[in-house]
């Protein structure tokens, strides 16, 4: 049995709701949409809010529509609306895939899009129990002044393990956050920062509206990839979303992967241009992409299974994202 | 960490309106089964990983040990207890019975909530849908067979006369 810290429960309906209850409350206070993330956490006395700022019954949050040259879908829409919504899986078949593959039914049909981009990062010696954490001795990311995974690090490696953000990436996508002073956009790639602590430039107290994907994204070719342990419930080991424009005879005008499940924020994958640039996604290009990506990716002991057969399965990965790339 | 405080959350379980003085923060989980004795949704992991705990929101399979009892205040939720009708159990719940799909009968309840949900949406659900649709459920005794059978067998009962697909 995990009990829940105390907390009083919030349901704003507006965001400048919202946005006053986190005013009023301050550091007391936490947002929570889907909750499948944050009350696991709770339970293990890794968060002690005692104000849930709640989102689900904000409007403004909710729908996912064209609206001039984008498609806006609200933060708040449930990984299993995005998953089965037919204008994401007719314009951005990797994003449907993606939100599809998170974890199983009954958490998807809770967890929300925002909050899968805005996920807590995660690591063997972080998500457990007060007691169990205790026992070993406190972490960098929660009350320690040591990193279990590196032992000599000063900088927290907890993974970045959502499966949508990658795609989000390949896709051009953008963030629209609602803050105290004002509302701002980030593009989903300038998002996430290289440390596990707090791995995303959202402030505390900034509210995620909707994500924001070109509708000239839709002329890419895009793939997505996942490892995991089981078909369901888990979260990824290794994520890849590719996506590239393609002439008609199928070469490359541009090309792009991004990895995640390995370090603090995704990967954007660097040199792949170079190799495919002007080429078609023939059995040499997509090994050579491969063999980039591999170079590139050095996971940690951050998560359960053995960073070496992780990284053995990054080009594994990237070819098999590349292949569906390829037929679609 | 400020104290426990009480409150009263309106609740709407099986069709019955039920107001509930728990703490404000107990999961719905807690508010069914330590609030109204409703025992049949089980505490498993305890954290969104097993679905032991699975019941209906809204018709949707939802995990209660991970839902805010304040956050389904105005939702309908129905768990294993009201599956059965008056004419007796649910075609589920006697094709479980049948083919042996219970053994320690822990994760039970939450299947038979996620394969309730699939029934409603689906009529004749083929055995991909339903190995995907109890996915996020979790059995360590049976192994899925017989399971993914009782499940079949419910759906041909339930499905309207001359259908024979």
């Amino acid at each position: 049995m995990l009990r829940l810290p105390p907390f009083r429960y919030h349901r704003p309906s507006t965001v400048d709701g919202a946005l006053g209850l986190l005013g009023e409350f301050g550091d007391d206070a936490m947002l929570v949409a889907g909750g499948t993330d944050l009350i696991p956490n709770m339970k293990h006395r890794l968060f002690e809010p005692a104000h849930l700022v709640a989102l689900r019954d904000v409007d403004e949050l909710r729908g996912i529509r064209e609206e001039g040259d984008r498609l806006r879908v609200g933060a708040a829409e449930t990984l299993s609306a995005v998953a089965s919504n037919p204008d994401v899986s007719r314009l951005f078949p990797a994003l449907a895939a993606a939100a599809g593959h998170v974890a199983g039914p009954q958490l998807r049909n809770a967890g929300t899009l925002g909050g899968n981009v805005c996920l807590d990062t995660r690591c063997t010696y972080y998500n457990q129990t007060r007691f169990w954490r205790e026992a070993l001795g406190w972490c960098l990311k929660k009350d320690g002044d040591v990193c279990h995974v590196t032992k000599v690090g000063r900088k927290c490696v907890a993974a970045h393990s959502a499966d949508t953000p990658p795609v989000l990436a390949t896709l051009d996508a953008t963030l629209l956050l609602a803050g105290p002073e004002g509302r701002r956009e980030l593009a989903v790639r300038d998002f996430f920062v290289a440390d596990g602590i707090a791995n995303t430039r959202r402030q505390p107290h900034e509210i995620l509206v909707e994500i924001r994907i070109p509708l000239a994204s839709a002329r890419l070719r895009q793939a997505y990839a996942k490892l995991r342990q089981r078909k369901a419930i888990d979260f990824p080991l290794l994520t890849v979303a590719v996506a590239a424009e393609c002439e008609d005879d199928g070469t490359v005008v541009r090309i792009e992967g991004v990895v995640t499940g390995l370090g603090s924020r995704p990967r954007i994958l660097t040199g792949w241009d170079e190799v495919a640039e002007g080429r078609v996604l023939d059995d040499e290009v997509v090994e050579e992409l491969a063999s980039r990506a591999h170079r590139q990716c050095h996971p940690l002991d951050n998560i359960i299974v053995d960073p070496e057969w992780r990284r053995a399965m990054v080009p594994v990965y990237v070819r098999r994202a590349l292949l569906d790339l390829r037929a679609a | 960490m400020m104290d426990t405080a009480t409150d009263i959350v309106r609740l709407s379980v099986n069709g019955d309106a039920r107001d509930v003085g728990v703490p404000t923060h107990f999961t719905l989980l807690e508010a069914l089964r330590y609030g109204l004795g409703l025992t049949g949704s089980k505490q498993g992991c305890d954290k969104g990983d097993c679905g032991a705990c699975t019941v209906l929101v809204d018709g949707e399979p939802t995990l209660s040990c991970i839902t805010p009892a304040f956050a389904v205040e105005g939702r309908e939720v129905t768990t294993v207890e009201g599956l059965a009708g008056p004419a007796g159990p649910h075609p589920l719940q006697d094709e479980f019975d049948r083919n042996g799909a219970a053994q320690c009968g822990f994760c039970t309840p939450g299947i038979l909530c996620s394969a309730a949900a699939l029934l409603e949406r689906v009529q004749r659900p083929g055995r991909d849908e339903i190995r995907a649709a109890l996915s996020g459920n979790l059995c360590r005794c049976t192994g899925y067979a017989k399971i993914y059978d009782a499940v079949e067998a419910a759906a041909a009962r339930m499905a309207p006369p001359g259908d024979a697909s």
